[in-house]
């Protein structure tokens, strides 16, 4: 499904800028001067493009300035281990995350990880949640069977995640709503409840779909089996 | 009551990231001894490692995004949903950031600050706006980002269930404020 979003924004993307630029010039609607600045006007398909090209810097430098706040939270988090907080924590939220996660075996390191990972969304700490949830992934993945499609337990943790499960509102929100921000405190909790319930409800009943199945090695091609094993060769 | 309750969230959220700072290195070392130093540098190490490996993830859904919306369609959708949106008493203002923050986390914050700016933050617009921000997620950002980390391709019906959430979410945010906010 990833694959024809994706495709299909670039694809949309595209078309329209053409279609736009051609009516435009058909019309006569834009001049390709600006009177009042003298400047040549960009045309949709300019725009588009250094969409395209600023948009690539932007993600790279969104990934690099990650790296010094996941270094912070995953060695704080490796000291929260070593000490046995974390198992502590898991502990007490097992009855849940038996439910949530029927697959993962209660005593796995990615039980913990998701447990964080949620601990910290429900205090509104996002900066620290993407490292545990990217540390949950990883545990996670230790226990699929085919290293390219998403478990179950994958998916009800990524439809929670994106549910924004949390109690405190992000700082940037209490930062842009000042005093008001106390009464958006309520209504942000029901309707981040609703969201969550939904997420939970709508990724348990997809899982059943014939069409949402979960593919095991054994239904691999022997192309797709030969491409990973150079894949493990080349890591 | 309702407030405050909510000052003393909010007031307490400052706190929150250097009492676990200073509480569980400490927690760590007096009651366990354990050498925090060396522990936590050892998983520090794990963040620029993940860091590195979401890139070409992050490069592919940012620049389809960042396509999509000079390229002036993200516009054309909201023309087209508007009337819509307008006959079921959703804001047409509060539109645009709902299609924004599936897909951009400093898109819909920027969007959502522009609301507060314009309308004020006591304006039910701004409110709704607020809701919404703070009850979703970015939730194609977040699938790219934790799949990405760990190569899965196949995402089977994450995308779809993140989204019925982010619908759910956005909705509820509309009616909830418009009940107990007006």
């Amino acid at each position: 499904m990833l694959n024809y979003v994706w495709f299909g924004l670039m694809f949309i993307s595209v078309i329209m800028a053409i279609i736009t630029d051609l009516t435009n010039n058909i019309n006569g609607v834009i001049p390709p001067i600006d009177p009042e600045t003298g400047e040549a006007v960009l045309s949709k398909i300019e725009l588009v493009t250094s969409a395209a090209i600023s948009s690539a810097e932007t993600a790279v430098e969104l990934a690099i300035g990650l790296i010094g706040i996941m270094a912070l939270w995953l060695g704080i988090m490796k000291i929260a281990e070593a000490s046995g907080l974390i198992a502590l924590i898991a502990k007490l939220v097992r009855p849940i995350t038996i439910k949530l996660f029927p697959d993962v075996p209660p005593d796995h390191p990615a039980i913990s990880a998701i447990v964080l990972n949620m601990s910290a969304n429900v205090l509104g700490l996002g900066n620290a949640a993407t490292p545990l949830g990217l540390k949950a992934m990883q545990e996670l993945q230790t226990l699929n069977p085919n290293q390219e499609t998403a478990t179950n337990a994958m998916c009800t943790f990524l439809a929670i995640n994106t549910s924004s499960v949390q109690l405190i509102l992000p700082a940037t929100v209490v930062g842009l709503m000042g005093v008001e921000s106390s009464k958006i405190f309520i209504t942000t909790i029901i309707a981040t409840t609703l969201s969550t319930t939904a997420a939970i409800i709508a990724v348990k009943s997809l899982e059943k779909l014939p069409s949402f199945a979960f593919q095991t090695n054994e239904n691999l091609t022997i192309k797709d089996i030969t491409e990973n094993s150079e894949e493990d060769i080349n890591d | 009551m309702i407030e405050t309750i909510s000052d003393i969230f909010n007031t307490t959220a400052k706190y929150i990231i250097p009492l676990l700072l200073m509480g569980i290195p400490g927690y760590a070392i007096i009651v366990k001894k354990v050498k925090v130093y060396e522990v936590f540098t050892d998983g520090a190490k794990e963040g620029f490692e993940i860091a590195i490996r979401i890139i070409p993830y992050l490069v592919a859904i940012l620049v389809a995004i960042g396509m999509f919306r000079a390229s002036g369609a993200l516009d054309l959708l909201l023309n087209l949903l508007s009337p819509i949106l307008d006959s079921i008493g959703f804001p047409k203002e509060n539109i645009l950031l709902a299609l924004m923050r599936p897909l951009s986390g400093s898109g819909s914050f920027g969007l959502l600050s522009d609301l507060v700016k314009t309308y004020g933050p006591d304006s039910l617009i701004a409110k709704i706006a607020a809701t919404m921000f703070g009850s979703t997620e970015t939730t194609f950002y977040v699938l790219a980002v934790y799949f990405g980390s760990v190569g899965i391709k196949k995402v089977r019906h994450a995308l779809l269930a993140g989204l019925i959430a982010d619908v759910v979410g956005i909705f509820s945010a509309v009616y909830i404020c418009r009940l107990l906010l007006i």
